[in-house]
């Protein structure tokens, strides 16, 4: 019992965390269609700006929170204006090698600046873990699901019951169709890309502590995270987390009953099955198109 | 109001006009039509900010619009209702409105917002009545009344439709045409691209015809609704008939 109970728990730590990524990958389809394979990299520099600002700058953590998640917003700005938008033709498949590329660009920096040991970030606040029905839960746990479903409620009310989120996805569904209603689209679009960003910035943030931060640790995190988009459905807000939560509980589970080899399996393995089975995601938009 | 002069644009190499001229006065209908790829809908494009490029001038209300994107060309009050409708098929009715008025809801003009929703939802009650479903849902002739009420809800002095009636049936047609007389009373300005010439002409004050790129005739509707050359070519009369009443 406390076995399962334990494997739960660090399936719904790393869940989240996927979550929280996924929900990056969605938040930028969702606005501009283009899925962007360089989201992992945000995350790592999440955890490395945390690391920076809390070790080597010496900030207190309310304040590096939101220092590192506005920096990295402001990339992912810059990331749009100069590597996507100069593009003169953007199909989809030239903007997916587009993210590629600065995947590995990001990554490359980030090995030069922070070179190739992982740094240690401390814990947010107690390291004694908790007890709870025979099972340790490390406080950075609760931490991270606390945070995910803050974040999972502003998204929601941000995308539902606001102007700007539903301008947004305004220009997502038809561009031309916002841009003649005085919708800026291209404003639009790097909102997008700051906000998706700044989530992939906050996913490192909170995983550091658990993880250590290292150059390349973005790589694996940004494909698990695709593999939960992906599992939910695509463009979905709530499917993005189900997908996060099911992905780590799934791996949790798989690696404490069988192996821990078969762990990066297993998103790979979900992923493949989904795309067969139901190409959606489990909760994917099934579109109302009727023109 | 609107004033094109020599206005000459396409798409990448191929040009569709080849220098257009045509004005419309404040508080008129006038009707453009013309064949499939004359250059009507291009012409729309290019007053409403869609079209990249462009040479010749375009003067809404004496200012020039070239170089101006489509949300600047929106707060000047210019309004387009396109061919595709362009709605927002997940989101709600009243959503796909409001956004209508996203420049206004900016600047937090949500009382003027509120009335000129009741202004729409009385011209086109069946929207009131589905404000809460998902756009996607509607009939063909539903979608166009919200792509026009969206339209409104720009708060346009000018607007720009698109071949509003075309796929819709006999009744709805009519509907749409005596919601445009309506709203020309109550002092707006159309640009109205049609392919069924002869509901347009009746409708407005004055026309174009488009042929290829270029005007070939333009005058007041009545006198062009019985041009012998526009009856041939677009009013779909007979030629047999064309010819004998020619002679």
């Amino acid at each position: 019992m406390s076995e399962i109970v334990q494997y739960l728990m660090s399936g719904l730590t790393a869940g989240a965390i996927y979550a929280v990524i996924a929900l990056g990958y969605t938040l930028l389809y969702n606005a501009t269609e283009l899925v962007n394979f360089a989201q992992g990299e945000f995350v790592m520099l999440g955890s490395l700006g945390l690391f920076t600002f809390l070790s080597v700058l010496g900030w207190p953590l309310w304040a590096a929170f939101p220092a590192v998640t506005l920096v990295v917003g402001l990339l992912g700005v810059v990331l749009e204006r100069l590597a996507i938008r100069p593009v003169k033709k953007p199909e989809p498949i030239t903007l997916i090698i587009i993210t590629v590329g600065a995947s590995i660009f990001l990554r490359g920096l980030a090995m030069l600046l922070w070179g190739k040991d992982p740094h240690s970030v401390p814990g947010f606040a107690a390291a004694a873990p908790i007890r709870v029905l025979g099972a340790a839960i490390m406080p950075q746990s609760l931490w991270i699901l606390a945070v995910v479903g803050l974040l999972m409620g502003g998204l929601h009310l941000f995308s539902k019951h606001t102007l700007t989120g539903k301008a947004m996805e305004a220009c997502a569904i038809h561009r031309s169709g916002a841009w003649i209603l005085g919708i800026p689209s291209d404003r639009m679009a790097q909102l997008a890309f700051a906000m998706s960003a700044a989530l992939g910035g906050i996913g490192g943030i909170i995983i550091s502590p658990i993880t250590m931060a290292g150059y390349d640790m973005g790589t694996m995190l940004g494909l698990k995270g695709f593999c939960a988009a992906m599992l939910g459905g695509l463009g979905s807000h709530w499917g993005a987390v189900v997908g996060g939560l099911l992905l780590g509980v799934l791996e949790s589970l798989g690696v404490g009953f069988f192996s821990s080899g078969i762990k990066d399996a297993i998103a790979f393995l979900l992923l493949l099955a989904i795309l067969m089975a139901r190409p959606s995601g489990l909760l994917g938009p099934k579109a109302v198109t009727r023109f | 109001m609107l004033t094109i002069r020599n206005l000459r644009g396409g798409y990448g190499r191929i040009e569709v006009l080849h220098g257009v001229s045509l004005s419309v006065r404040r508080g008129e209908v006038v009707a453009l039509v013309g064949a499939n790829g004359a250059g009507k809908s291009t012409l729309l494009k290019a007053v409403s900010g869609l079209l990249p490029q462009w040479t010749g001038e375009v003067l809404f209300d004496g200012r020039p619009l070239q170089g101006k994107k489509p949300p600047e060309i929106v707060a000047l009050g210019v309004g387009l209702v396109p061919e595709g409708r362009w709605i927002f098929p997940p989101m709600s009715v009243v959503d796909n409105l409001r956004l209508g008025a996203y420049l206004r809801l900016r600047r937090g003009d949500h009382k003027g917002v509120e009335e000129e929703l009741e202004r729409v939802y009385e011209l086109f009650p069946i929207l009131a009545e589905r404000r809460r479903q998902p756009a996607g849902i509607l009939s063909g002739g539903e979608q166009q009344m919200l792509a026009m009420g969206r339209a409104l809800m720009t708060r346009p002095r000018m607007l720009l439709l698109d071949e509003p009636t075309t796929g819709l049936a006999p009744l709805l047609v009519e509907k749409i045409f005596q919601i445009i007389a309506r709203l020309r009373d109550e002092s707006l300005t159309f640009l109205l691209v049609e392919q069924n010439a002869q509901g347009a002409l009746a409708l407005a004050d004055r026309g174009y015809v488009l042929e290829t790129g270029r005007m070939v005739l333009q005058g007041r509707a009545r006198e062009l609704l019985e041009d012998q050359e526009v009856k041939r070519a677009y009013l779909g009369r007979d030629y047999k008939e064309f010819v004998e009443g020619r002679v």
